[in-house]
C-alpha cells in the first residue's frame, strides 16, 4: 500500500478529482426517487406542469450525472494509467540492478510475470477503485441517509439490513476467494499436464506409460470439477441471499410503510421512494462485490510487486577504479563458492594468477565450475571464501560499472537483441563503423555480413532466429571485441564453429594488435592448447595448472580429457 | 460451412445427453425465477394502491400481499441457487469429460500428428477452447434463455398494462443499445492500440529480462532502460484512451436510461391524472423499465461468448476427430529377449513427394551392438521411428528375430526397447520419481544405483534438495544434466534391446566417456542400436551403418571403415584432425 501511494501521489489532482465527480454523479442519482415521490404525491394533484417541471428536472440531473461520469472516468483512467506505467518502468529498472544470485532465487519467468500480468492487474485495481469505491458506498450510505431523512420506523429496517447486507457480502467473499485460488491452482497444474502429455509422447510411449499418464490427469480432471463446484456453490450464494435480503426488507417497508402512511406519518410517494431507495441499495453492492473481487486481485499484486521491489542486490556496490582498456592481471586466492546453503560447493580452494596479456585456459567438463569462475571474477556471485582481485584491487572494492567495463565476455549461450547488427554491437554505447568491421573481421563475422549486404543495419531477429548458430555465435564474439576491454573472457563459445573457422579465430585473436588479457574456456583441447596457460577443473577443484606438455605429463585428468578427444586419431 | 455449424452444435448438446434431467430441470429453474422476479413489482405496485393517504389502508390486503411477497422472494432465492448450481454442474461437468477424453485421444494419435501440429496449437483446444465452451454453456443456460424470457414476459405484461408507454420504452430501449455499440467501436481502434504496444512491450520485456545476465554483463542497463520506457509511454498514452473511452459506455448508457426512465414517469403521471392508470401501476412500471433494459445488454454479451464457444468446440471436435493410430497388431505378449532387427526392402517418406527411406535392407544381429552415422538429414532417426512404430513403413517389412513389428500390438512392441533420445523430455516431478518413470516402484537404493551408472549421482547431490528436487523448465538443471537423468532412467531397468538417439549430445566429452563405459557394460548381451554425431563414443560398436540420403553408404568396424578410407573415413577425420 505505501509503494501504490507513493506513486498515486504523483497524479494527486487526478486520484482525488476522479471519485469526487464519482461522488456527484451518484448524489444526483439520489435525488430521482425523492422527485418520482414528488411527482406522486403531489405534482399529479397540482397537473400537467408540475410533472413536466419534474421531468425536466430528472433529465438534467441525468445530463449533469453524465457530465461528471464522464470527468471522473477521464482522471481515474489517467491516474491508473500513469500510475502503471510508472511502476512498470522503475520496477525494471529495479530488475536491472539486480545481482545473478537474486536473479536465480526469484526465476526470470517470474520476473516477466510481474513485469506484465501483475502490474496490468493492478493498473485496472487502481483505474476500477478510483471510480467505484466512493460511487458505491455513497449510493448505499446516501439511500440510507435519504430514506432515514424520509422515514421513521422504517429507519431501524434499514439500519439492520444494510450492515447486514455487508457483513454477508464480505462473508460471501472471504469464504469463496479462497475456493477460486484453489480453483486457479489446479488449472495451473492441469495445464502443465497437457503440455507435458503432448511433449513427452514418444517417452510417455516409449515407457508404455499413457494409462498412467490418462489416470493421473483423470484424477486432476476430477480435482478441477469438485473445486470449481465448490466454488460456484459458494459464490453462488450472493446474488440470491442479496437479493432475498433487500425484497423482504422492501415487503418491511410496504407494511411498516403501509401502517405510518394510515397515520399520517408517511405519504404514498415516500414508501415508494423508500422502495426505490432499497433496490438501488442491492444494485450498488453486487457492483461492490466484484469490486471487491477485483481490488483483492490487484492488491494480490501489488503485494507480489512489492515483494521483488523489496529484493535488494545483495552485493554492495564498490567504490574503486581500475583502467578498464589495460590488459588485467587476475588473482583468485583459496577461492570457494556454492549456489545455496545446503549445495555442495561448487568451486573449492581454487588459486591461480594471470599475469597482464597472458592468454589463459580453462579446462574440465560439465559442472567442474569453470563457468562459476567467470562468475565469481565478475562479480556476478559473491565468493565465499578466498579473494579475487583484478589489478590487485579486490573485485568487491571495485566499482561495478568499472568492472563490467573492463571485461568483455562472450557467454556460452549465444543470444542476441532483436535489432540491427550495430544496435548488438554497441549495447548502448558509441561505436565507429571502423572499430564494428574490425570487429567482425577478427570475429570471423565479416564475410557473411558482407554477403547479407545490408552492412551494419543488418536486421536481427528476436533471439536470432535469421541467424545460423555458428553465425550468431561469431556475432557475440565481435560484441565483446568491440568493447575494446583488458580482459576477455570466451565462455566455451566457439562449439557451433567447426574446426577451420575456430582456428582462424584463434590465428586472428592473436595477431590482433589490442593487448589484452584473455580467458578461453572450453571442453575441446584443440580450442586451449596453445594458451599461455591452463588451468584444469575437476569436481571444482583445481587438478592442474600448467602448459599443454607440462599437463600431459603431470595431470592425468587432463590426459583423459586429451585421450578421449585425440587419441582417436590412429 | 452450412452442414458444419449445426453437426457442431448437436455434437456439443449430444454431451448433455446423459445429463438431460438436469438440463430440463436448470430450464424449469430458470423460467420459474424469471416468473417470481417479474411478480415482485407487480406485487409490489398492488401493495402501493392499498396505500393511498392517512386514514386510508388496506391492512388485511396489504398482509396478505406481503406474505405473497415473501414467499415469492424465498423461493426465487431458492431457484436462482439450485439452478445456479445445476448450471455448474453442466458445464464444468461436459468441460470434464470433453478434457479426459482430449487427453485419452492424444494418447491414441499418431505420433505424426504430434510432430506435424504445433504443440501451444493443440494446448490451446484441449485448455483454453474447453475453457471458453464451458463459460459458453454455463452463460447460455443461465443468461441467454432467462434474458430472453425477461424480455418477452416483460414485454407481455407491459403491453396489457398500458400499451402507449409500453411503446415508448420499446422505441427508447434500441437507442442505449446504439450508443453504447457506438463507444464500443470507438474504444475498440484503442483497444487494438493498446493491445499492440503491450504486445510490444511485453516481447520487449521477455527478451531483456530472459537475457538479464547478459544485459549485466555488458553494463549496457541504462540503454535498456531507455528502450523499455520508449515503449511504455507509447503504452501510456493508448492505456490511458482505451480505458477512458470504454469506461464511456456506462454513463452513456446509463443517460439513456435516465431518459427513459423520465418519459415513464411523465406519461405515467399523465395517464394517472387522466384516471387511466393506477399510482400502483406507475410504480410496476418504472420497475420494469430498471429491468427490461438489462438483459439487452447481458445478451449481446452472451452471444459473442456462446460464439466463441461454438468455435472452441468446433476446434476440439476437429482434434477428436483425428483418427489414432491403427493397432491392427494380435501379439499382446511377447517375451523379452534379445532379438534381431531386421529392415526388409523398408521404403517410407515423411512427404510423399520427398522419397526419404527407399528399399532398405539391414539386419542387426541378436546382442550385437549397431551405430548409425550421417550428416542431418540422412534418416537416422527416422530408422528409430520405425522400428519403434512412431511411424509405419510405407512398405516393406521390419522383424524382431521373425516377428513382423507390424503383428506385434504397439505398447508390447515399445516394451521391449529401452530408449534414450536427444529430446530430454522429463516430468515436472521429482528427480527421484522421474528416474523411476518406467517403474514406479522402485526402491531409492536402485533409484541411486541407476543415477550412478548414469554418472548423475555426482550432480544430484549437489541439488539443494537433492533426489527430492522438482524438474521444472526454469533451467535450474542444465540440459547435460537433464540428459543424465534421462540415461538415469532407463538404467533403473534396462530392457533387453537398447536405442540410444544422440543421448549424450550434451555432455561433455570425460562424462560421456564415463557413461558410454556404463552402457558398454549393459549393451553385452543386448541387441542396440546407436545414433551419434560425435563419433569417439561409437568406436567400439560391432557394426557401424554409415548413410546418407536415407541410404546405407558404408557398413562395418570402425577399423574396417577408416582403413577403407570412403565416406566414414572423411567424416571421422573432419572431426578429428582439424586444427
Amino acid at each position: 500500500m505505501k509503494l501504490l501511494g507513493k506513486y498515486i501521489r504523483k497524479y494527486a489532482k487526478e486520484s482525488i478529482l476522479a471519485p469526487v465527480f464519482k461522488m456527484l454523479e451518484a448524489l444526483f442519482e439520489l435525488l430521482i426517487p425523492v422527485i418520482v415521490a414528488r411527482i406522486i404525491d403531489t405534482d399529479i394533484g397540482l397537473g400537467g406542469s408540475a410533472v413536466i417541471k419534474d421531468v425536466i428536472l430528472m433529465i438534467v440531473l441525468g445530463l449533469v450525472g453524465f457530465v461528471s461520469a464522464v470527468s471522473a472516468q477521464y482522471f481515474a483512467a489517467k491516474s491508473a494509467a500513469c500510475t502503471g506505467a510508472d511502476i512498470r518502468s522503475d520496477l525494471f529498472r529495479h530488475i536491472n540492478t539486480l545481482s545473478y544470485k537474486e536473479i536465480d532465487s526469484v526465476g526470470t519467468s517470474v520476473l516477466i510475470t510481474r513485469m506484465t500480468s501483475d502490474v496490468n492487474q493492478l493498473q485496472n485495481a487502481v483505474n476500477m477503485f478510483l471510480r467505484l469505491f466512493l460511487r458505491a458506498p455513497i449510493i448505499v450510505i446516501g439511500s440510507t441517509a435519504a430514506a432515514c431523512i424520509i422515514g421513521k420506523k422504517t429507519n431501524l429496517l434499514f439500519g439492520i439490513t444494510v450492515p447486514g447486507l455487508f457483513a454477508l457480502v464480505f462473508l460471501i467473499l472471504a469464504l469463496s476467494m479462497p475456493l477460486n485460488s484453489k480453483v486457479q491452482q489446479v488449472l495451473e497444474k492441469i495445464t502443465l499436464s497437457v503440455k507435458e502429455n503432448i511433449s513427452g509422447a514418444r517417452v510417455i510411449r516409449a515407457f508404455g506409460r499413457q494409462n498412467a499418464e490418462a489416470k493421473e490427469f483423470r484424477e486432476r480432471s476430477g480435482e478441477l470439477y469438485k473445486r470449481q463446484l465448490a466454488f460456484g456453490a459458494v459464490s453462488g450464494l450472493l446474488n440470491p441471499f442479496a437479493y432475498a435480503v433487500i425484497n423482504l426488507a422492501i415487503v418491511g417497508i410496504i407494511y411498516i410503510g403501509g401502517g405510518e402512511v394510515y397515520e399520517g406519518v408517511l405519504t404514498r410517494g415516500t414508501v415508494v421512494a423508500l422502495v426505490n431507495y432499497m433496490s438501488q441499495i442491492l444494485l450498488e453492492l453486487i457492483k461492490l462485490a466484484n469490486l471487491i473481487i477485483i481490488e483483492s486481485r490487484g492488491l494480490a499484486s501489488l503485494k507480489r510487486i512489492n515483494e521483488l521491489f523489496e529484493i535488494k542486490n545483495s552485493l554492495a556496490d564498490g567504490d574503486q577504479e581500475i583502467c578498464p582498456e589495460e590488459p588485467a592481471a587476475v588473482c583468485f586466492d583459496r577461492v570457494s563458492f556454492s549456489y545455496g546453503e545446503n549445495a555442495a560447493p561448487a568451486v573449492s580452494d581454487v588459486s591461480f594468477s594471470i599475469l597482464p596479456g597472458q592468454t589463459v585456459g580453462l579446462i574440465g567438463n560439465t559442472g567442474s565450475g569453470k563457468t562459476t569462475l567467470v562468475n565469481l571474477l565478475l562479480r556476478n556471485y559473491e565468493a565465499g571464501e578466498g579473494s579475487i582481485t583484478v589489478d590487485g584491487i579486490p573485485v568487491k572494492k571495485i566499482r561495478r560499472s568499472v568492472l563490467q567495463s573492463a571485461a568483455a565476455v562472450v557467454p556460452q549461450k549465444a543470444a542476441l537483441f532483436s535489432g540491427t547488427l550495430r544496435a548488438n554491437l554497441s549495447m548502448g554505447r558509441e561505436i565507429s563503423d571502423e572499430e564494428a568491421w574490425q570487429a567482425l573481421s577478427t570475429a570471423q563475422a565479416k564475410g557473411f555480413v558482407e554477403e547479407k549486404g545490408e552492412g551494419l543495419g543488418l536486421r536481427i531477429e528476436e533471439g536470432g532466429s535469421n541467424l545460423s548458430g555458428g553465425q550468431k555465435q561469431r556475432l557475440t564474439i565481435a560484441r565483446a571485441l568491440v568493447r575494446n576491454s583488458g580482459l576477455l573472457i570466451l565462455d566455451d563459445s566457439s562449439s557451433a564453429l567447426d574446426f577451420a573457422t575456430e582456428a582462424a579465430l584463434r590465428k586472428a585473436l592473436k595477431e590482433d594488435p589490442k593487448d589484452r588479457t584473455t580467458i578461453i574456456i572450453s571442453q575441446r583441447i584443440s580450442s586451449i592448447k596453445d594458451a599461455d596457460k591452463i588451468i584444469v577443473m575437476d569436481g571444482g577443484k583445481t587438478a592442474g595448472i600448467g602448459t599443454h606438455s607440462e599437463l600431459l605429463s603431470g595431470c592425468p585428468v587432463y590426459r583423459e580429457i586429451y585421450e578421449t578427444q585425440e587419441g582417436t586419431n590412429g | 460451412m452450412d452442414k458444419k455449424k449445426p453437426s457442431t452444435l448437436r455434437r456439443l448438446l449430444s454431451y448433455l445427453k446423459p445429463q438431460a434431467f438436469f438440463v430440463v430441470l436448470s430450464f424449469v429453474l430458470s423460467a420459474a425465477s424469471v416468473g417470481l422476479t417479474l411478480a415482485i413489482p407487480v406485487l409490489i405496485g398492488r401493495a402501493v394502491d392499498f396505500i393511498i393517504g392517512p386514514e386510508n389502508v388496506d391492512f388485511a390486503a396489504i398482509t396478505a400481499i406481503v406474505i405473497k411477497m415473501a414467499a415469492v422472494i424465498a423461493a426465487t432465492a431458492v431457484c436462482q441457487w439450485c439452478g445456479n448450481l445445476i448450471n455448474n454442474s453442466i458445464s464444468m461437468g461436459t468441460a470434464r469429460r470433453l478434457r479426459t477424453e482430449v487427453v485419452e485421444h492424444l494418447h491414441r494419435l499418431p505420433i505424426s500428428y504430434l510432430d506435424r501440429h504445433p504443440h501451444g496449437d493443440i494446448l490451446s483446444r484441449a485448455v483454453t477452447d474447453i475453457e471458453q465452451i464451458s463459460d459458453g454453456l454455463l452463460l447460455g443456460s443461465t443468461q441467454l434463455f432467462s434474458g430472453v424470457l425477461t424480455i418477452l414476459v416483460t414485454l407481455v405484461l407491459m403491453l396489457l398494462a398500458d400499451p402507449l408507454i409500453t411503446l415508448i420504452v420499446v422505441a427508447l430501449t434500441p437507442v442505449s443499445f446504439l450508443v453504447a455499440r457506438y463507444v464500443a467501436k470507438n474504444s475498440r481502434k484503442m483497444f487494438e492500440e493498446q493491445a499492440k504496444a503491450r504486445g510490444k512491450l511485453t516481447a520487449y520485456t521477455e527478451e531483456r529480462i530472459s537475457n538479464i545476465k547478459l544485459v549485466g554483463v555488458f553494463g549496457s542497463q541504462d540503454e535498456v532502460c531507455a528502450g523499455h520506457d520508449r515503449i511504455n509511454e507509447e503504452l501510456r498514452g493508448f492505456s490511458l484512451r482505451a480505458t477512458f473511452y470504454s469506461s464511456l459506455v456506462n454513463p452513456s448508457t446509463r443517460l439513456i436510461h435516465a431518459a427513459i426512465y423520465a418519459a415513464v414517469a411523465a406519461f405515467g403521471g399523465f395517464a394517472v391524472m387522466g384516471a387511466r392508470m393506477s399510482v400502483g401501476m406507475l410504480v410496476t412500471f418504472l420497475g420494469y423499465t430498471n429491468q427490461y433494459s438489462k438483459p439487452f445488454n447481458e445478451i449481446t454479451g452472451v452471444i459473442t461468448e456462446f460464439q466463441n464457444a461454438m468455435a472452441g468446440a468446433e476446434r476440439v471436435f476437429e482434434l477428436l476427430d483425428e483418427k489414432p493410430e491403427s493397432d491392427e497388431g494380435k501379439i499382446g505378449e511377447m517375451e523379452e529377449k534379445c532379438r534381431s532387427i531386421g529392415f526388409d526392402h523398408v521404403n517410407f517418406s515423411y512427404d510423399p513427394e520427398k522419397p526419404l527411406i527407399r528399399d532398405f535392407n539391414v539386419c542387426i544381429p541378436a546382442g550385437k551392438k549397431a551405430a548409425i552415422v550421417g550428416p542431418t538429414g540422412c534418416g537416422k532417426t527416422t530408422m528409430i521411428n520405425l522400428i519403434m512404430r512412431f511411424y509405419d513403413a510405407d512398405s516393406g517389412k521390419i522383424c524382431l528375430d521373425d516377428v513382423p513389428v507390424d503383428d506385434l500390438k504397439r505398447t508390447e512392441l515399445r516394451n521391449q526397447f529401452a530408449m534414450v533420445l536427444q529430446d530430454t523430455w522429463l516430468k515436472t516431478d521429482t528427480i527421484r520419481n522421474n528416474i523411476a518413470y518406467g517403474r514406479p516402484d522402485a526402491s531409492f537404493e536402485e533409484i541411486e544405483k541407476a543415477a550412478k551408472e548414469a554418472a548423475a549421482d555426482d550432480f544430484i547431490r549437489k541439488l539443494p534438495d537433492g533426489y527430492d528436487t522438482v524438474i521444472t523448465d526454469d533451467g535450474s538443471i542444465s540440459a547435460g544434466e537433464r540428459q543424465l537423468i534421462c540415461i538415469a532412467r532407463v538404467m533403473l531397468d534396462p530392457p533387453q534391446m537398447l536405442i540410444l538417439d544422440e543421448a549424450t549430445s550434451s555432455i561433455d566429452s570425460l562424462t560421456e566417456q564415463r557413461i558410454t563405459n556404463d552402457f558398454d557394460k549393459i549393451m553385452q548381451g543386448r541387441t542396440s542400436l546407436i545414433v551419434a554425431h560425435r563419433l569417439s563414443t561409437i568406436k567400439s560398436a560391432d557394426v557401424i551403418i554409415a548413410m546418407k540420403d536415407g541410404q546405407i553408404i558404408e557398413k562395418g568396424t570402425h577399423r574396417e571403415l577408416l582403413e577403407k578410407g570412403g565416406f566414414y573415413a572423411d567424416l571421422f577425420n573432419s572431426q578429428y584432425n582439424v586444427g
